[in-house]
This record gives structure tokens, sequence and C-alpha cells, in this order.
């Protein structure tokens, strides 16, 4: 990935998002669905209903109300939702904040632990125990993020009730906030406490997260060691009289890094896809979980609104991983 | 040469034997659970102590039999109206196979046919189809299937087109690259030279060596199809009203997860062992089915 590809990746972004606007705008449109009917009164006159439908513009040809959608969102207006009558921009403003909080979160402890399995995993390269940490790395790799939601939240919040179960934060607790960072702003301002309470009902959503994507890591990263260790720089390191800690962290990691962001970067867009469920079933207040109400409102504009900030946020991962590779690997920067 | 001494001296019965051997202990554990799995659906009627959605609020929330409190005339005790955690999860796993087999054949059958198609004609054909596959990656599938089960609205109907619609693409991926892989291979050139035409070559050539990757993808969907039923269940936008499914289960045991938490610990055992034994019959299918381990 050099400069010039980069930028020709920026100037697709826009084209990009036109194709999932239209794709969504259609596909809600064309399939048989209401969302005027979820949302009149049992009394309503026929004529209510042409009233309502008229005012939302779920009257004109799907061409018009597209035209019409997009040069509203160009201007920074993305409508009404249909079910909590505010604007979809500022409802997805307000959660999108906890939804990136959370994924960071789960991010970091994914990188942490894949780190140190793949660490351990090549300590024992070659060894009896190796098998163990590649089991394990299977396990973990096979079962999906929202089944281990369930059994974290069985098992550490149920069973042995360690930890909260719903929501960002307690309801008691009053506190108010500048921002939608919650945690981000506690831990600037020095509220150590309310940042403790904010991180205890994140653990549990954000290892579920984590844990198949820090399988991922550790999976990757163990293999580009192994190879780099095989190579020559390496063997002529040893000739030279290095330790193997040395050798591992000085020449053979740098080097096994790149293909681990550069494939593990692709995936990570899975663990922001995996927020829809696990916010749900952690009944966390993210644009996740605010999405499956807004499919199950048969609110138009506030999934649009939604299916665009995933894109966005798809988009904007993929090009950070791509600029993380770019300034890791000495070829590509100066290529 | 001693190879090939030993290649033929082995009869068609007991490469059948080496086969299943090969696929191990993976091919078992997984034939026994898909094996319990259909069987429990299949005979759910017989099985089932009682009328899954029958409500006795009189019996509400019992606990499993074995725990104080439990009856035995409900072995893993009932839920908040008071129906019959067994039951339920008995006509649930119907609901889960029935998805499983449907979804995961038309899928399936799809998937085939776009990438025999790609693969078999090329140039813009193959340029088209694989473009289109690209598309349908970029969207987050789970997102697509709620979005999808949603606006087609409630049934089994419905959710079985959303995991066909989303999932067509892991076929159509691997069979196109399979099959130019194959057509490349000398028997495809013997027979396009004894001149058979294109689709001639495509059912009677190239698909039947497609099977042993076709059936070992198709055991993985069976997998992800029931994860899938069990995520739009759960959700709310599966079957409609009283249809048992684990997902259902599990919705509702999340509501009363501290009174009644077998509720939902149980539908949640059953997915893992379904899952599990979906993915180790893949597995072992695969090793069994593989020409290149075979030789």
């Amino acid at each position: 990935m050099r400069w010039g590809e980069i930028i020709r990746r920026l100037v697709l972004i826009p084209p990009t998002l036109f194709g999932v606007a239209v794709i969504v705008f259609v596909l809600l449109r064309v399939v048989p669905g209401d969302p005027i009917a979820m949302m009149i009164p049992p009394g309503a006159t026929p004529a209510d209903i042409t009233r309502l439908r008229a005012f939302y513009g779920l009257d004109q040809p799907i061409l018009q109300q597209f035209v019409t959608w997009f040069g509203q969102v160009l201007n920074g207006d993305f409508g009404r939702s249909i079910s909590v009558h505010q604007g979809v921009f500022e409802l997805v403003l307000a959660r999108l904040p906890a939804t990136l909080e959370l994924a960071l979160l789960a991010l970091l402890i994914a990188v942490g632990l894949g780190l140190i399995a793949a660490l351990i995993g090549i300590h024992l390269r070659g060894r009896r125990m190796e098998w163990l940490v590649d089991i394990g790395i299977g396990v973990l790799l096979a079962v999906p993020d929202f089944l281990w939601a369930l059994i974290l939240l069985l098992l550490l919040g149920v069973l042995i009730p360690l930890l909260p179960i719903s929501g960002r934060i307690d309801p008691q607790l009053d506190i108010s906030f500048h921002s939608n960072f919650y945690l981000v702003e506690s831990l600037l301002t020095g509220r150590f406490d309310v940042a403790d309470a904010l991180l205890h009902h994140m653990i549990l959503p954000a290892l579920a997260l984590a844990l198949p994507f820090a399988a991922l890591v550790a999976r990757i990263l163990k293999t580009s060691l192994a190879e780099a260790e095989d190579q020559d720089y390496a063997q002529i390191a040893r000739a030279r009289g290095f330790s193997r800690p040395e050798i591992l962290l000085r020449e053979v990691f740098p080097n096994a890094l790149i293909p681990t962001v550069a494939l593990g970067g692709v995936q990570a867009t899975l663990l922001l896809g995996g927020t829809v469920l696990v916010e749900r079933i952690f009944s966390y207040e993210g644009i996740g979980n605010m999405a499956i109400d807004a499919v199950i409102n048969r609110d138009f504009p506030l999934i649009q609104g939604l299916v665009l900030t995933f894109a966005v946020l798809f988009i904007a991962l993929n090009l950070a991983v791509d600029l993380v590779v770019t300034l890791l690997d000495p070829r590509l920067r100066h290529g | 040469m001693v190879d090939l001494a030993h290649d033929l001296s082995v009869g068609h019965s007991s490469r059948l034997v080496a086969g299943l051997k090969r696929g191990g202990a993976r091919l078992w554990i997984g034939v026994a659970l898909v094996g319990i799995l259909l069987l429990v659906s299949l005979l759910a009627p017989l099985i089932a102590p009682h009328d899954p959605i029958e409500q006795d609020l009189m019996s509400a929330q019992l606990p499993p039999a074995w725990i104080n409190g439990g009856e035995p005339a409900y072995p893993f005790g009932t839920d908040s109206l008071g129906r019959c955690v067994l039951s339920r999860l008995i006509y649930s796993a119907r609901t889960a196979v029935v998805v499983a087999l449907i979804a995961a054949s038309l899928a399936a059958v799809i998937g085939i046919a776009f990438g025999l198609i790609a693969g078999s004609f090329g140039g813009w054909v193959d340029q088209l189809t694989s473009r289109l596959i690209d598309v349908w990656m970029a969207f987050p599938p789970v997102l697509l299937s709620i979005v999808l089960a949603a606006v087609i609205g409630a049934g089994l109907t419905s959710v079985i087109a959303a995991i066909v619609v989303v999932d067509w693409t892991r076929f159509a991926r691997v069979v196109r690259a399979e099959t130019m892989t194959q057509l490349r291979r000398d028997y495809a050139a013997a027979a396009r030279v004894i001149g058979l035409s294109r689709g001639g070559i495509m059912w009677l050539e190239i698909l039947p060596n497609l099977v042993p990757l076709t059936v070992t993808l198709l055991a993985v969907e069976m997998g992800i199809a029931i994860l899938v039923e069990v995520i739009l269940s759960f959700v709310g936008i599966s079957v409609a009203g009283d249809t048992p499914t684990w997902g259902g289960m599990i919705a509702e045991g999340r509501q009363i997860v501290h009174q009644a938490p077998w509720i939902m610990a149980l539908p949640i055992g059953c997915i893992i062992l379904s899952v599990i034994g979906f993915n180790l019959l893949g597995d072992g299918l695969r090793l069994l089915l593989d020409p290149v381990q075979r030789r």
C-alpha cells in the first residue's frame, strides 16, 4: 500500500457509500412490509394512513424518494425516525460513542490476549504443551461472539455473580456527563469511581466480542512468528550468539507484526459487526442495539442512517489498517 | 511403484473402511450428535412429555426435577408461563433442523449453480458474478439477515430466505475456484476432445468431482443456519408467535435469568452441541471424502 494507493482509496469512499445507500434504500422498499402499518393506532381511518404516508414521503415513487432523501443527506439531514420521532443524525450521534468505546475496549482486550497466547505458543514451539495452546485457540475461534456473550452472561453474571449484565451504567447512579464518551470522559476528568462502574458493565460484552478475535490474532501471529523465526536473518542472529527471547523480540516480532495487522485488521470489521447482537444481549445502549429496534419497528430512516454509519465505520477501519501496515512496512513506506 | 501396487490391491470396500478410519473420532462424534438431533426432531411428538405451548400458570418457573422444588413431571422445569422446558427444547430442535436442512440445501444449490457458471464460462460472466459476490460480502452478514427477515415478515419461509440470500456466496466462491481448477485437468480436456458439450462436461465430469467439497461445506452451512435461526428468533423476528425456538427461549430466559437461569442455559447447551456436531461432521466428511487424502 503506497501513498498514491491510499489517496485512490479515499477517492473511492463516496461511490462505495453511495452504492450502500442505494442497496439499503431499494432493499427496504421492494420487499413487502409497511412501516405505516406498524405505527397506526387500531382506530385509524384510511385517510389518516394516507396522510401519514404522505408525511414521510412513502407515497412517492422509489426514485423520487431516494433523490429527496439523498439530497437531504448531502446537506447533513438524515431525516426523522418514524418510531422515536427524533432526528436520525442526533439519535445515532448520541449512541455511537457507547459502541465505539465498547469496540475499542474489546479490541484492546483481544490484542492483549492474542499477543500473550501467541507468545506462549511460540515459546512452547515443538514441545508437547504446544497442542494445548492450539486447541484453546481452536475452541475460542469455533464459538461465535454472541454465544460467548450468552455463556459469559450465565457464568460470570448469574452463576458466579461477579459482574453486572445489563446496561451501560447503574441506573441508580445519577451522574451527568458533558459528552457521550462516558468512559473516556470519566478517565480524563479523573472520576475513577465512575470509570470503574462503567468498566464493570463493559467487561462482559467486551470480552465476548474479544475472545474469537483474540484467537484469530493469536493464530495469525503464532504462524507469522514461526515463519519469521525460520528465516535466514533469525538464524544468523542466533549464530551470532543472541538469546532466543532477544531474537524473538528484536528480529522476529516486528516482521511478524505486519501480516498480523494486515490479516487481523480485515477481520476487525467482524468484531464491529458483532456489537449488534452482543449489545442486544447485554442491553447495552449502543447503535447495534438501536439497529435491532429500528429493524423491528421498520423505522426506514433510522435503518438507513445506521447502515450508512456501519458502512462508514467499516471503511474507516479498513483504511486505518492499511495506513498502519504502510507505516510498519519499510518496503511499502518508500515504495 | 510400491504406492501403485498398493493402490491396486486395495478393494473398494476396504477403501471405505480406510476412509472411515481416516474420518476418525471427529466423524463419529459428529454423526452421533447430528443423528441425535435429527432423531429428536423427527420423534418430537413421541418423546416430548407435554404439549410445548400448553400453559400451566399454577406451576410456573419450576426448577429442573433434580433440584429442590422440582417436579418429576417437568424434568427440565417450566418457564414463566408454566410451559414444559424439555418439550419446548425438543420442538425447538424441530424448527432448527427444518431451517438447517432446507436453508443450507437451497443456499448450496444456488451457490453451486452460480459457481459452476462463473467458473466454466469465465470472461465477463465470471467478472459479473465475482463482483456480485464481492458486493454481497461487503455487508455485515448478521445485520443483513436481520434486515431481510424483518422486511420479509415473520415466518419460517422468511428465516430460510434470509439465510439463503446471505449465505449462497459461501458455496459460489469455493465452487467457482474449484471448477476452474478441475477444468484445467487432463480429464476435462479429454472430455472436450471426445466432443462432450459444456453442459455435459459440467454434469458428467466436473460436478461429481465437486461432491466431497460441497458435502463438507453443506454440513458446516447447516451449523451456520442453526446459529442464524437462533439469532433471528432471539431478536424476535423468526417464526411467528407460539412456535418454540431455542433463540426465543433464550430471549425469554434472559428476562428472568436471575430467577430461572436454567431456561436460558439449556437451549444454549443444545445450540453448542448441535453446532459442534455439524462442524465435526463437516471435518470428518472432509477427511473421509477428500481425494487428496485418499491417495
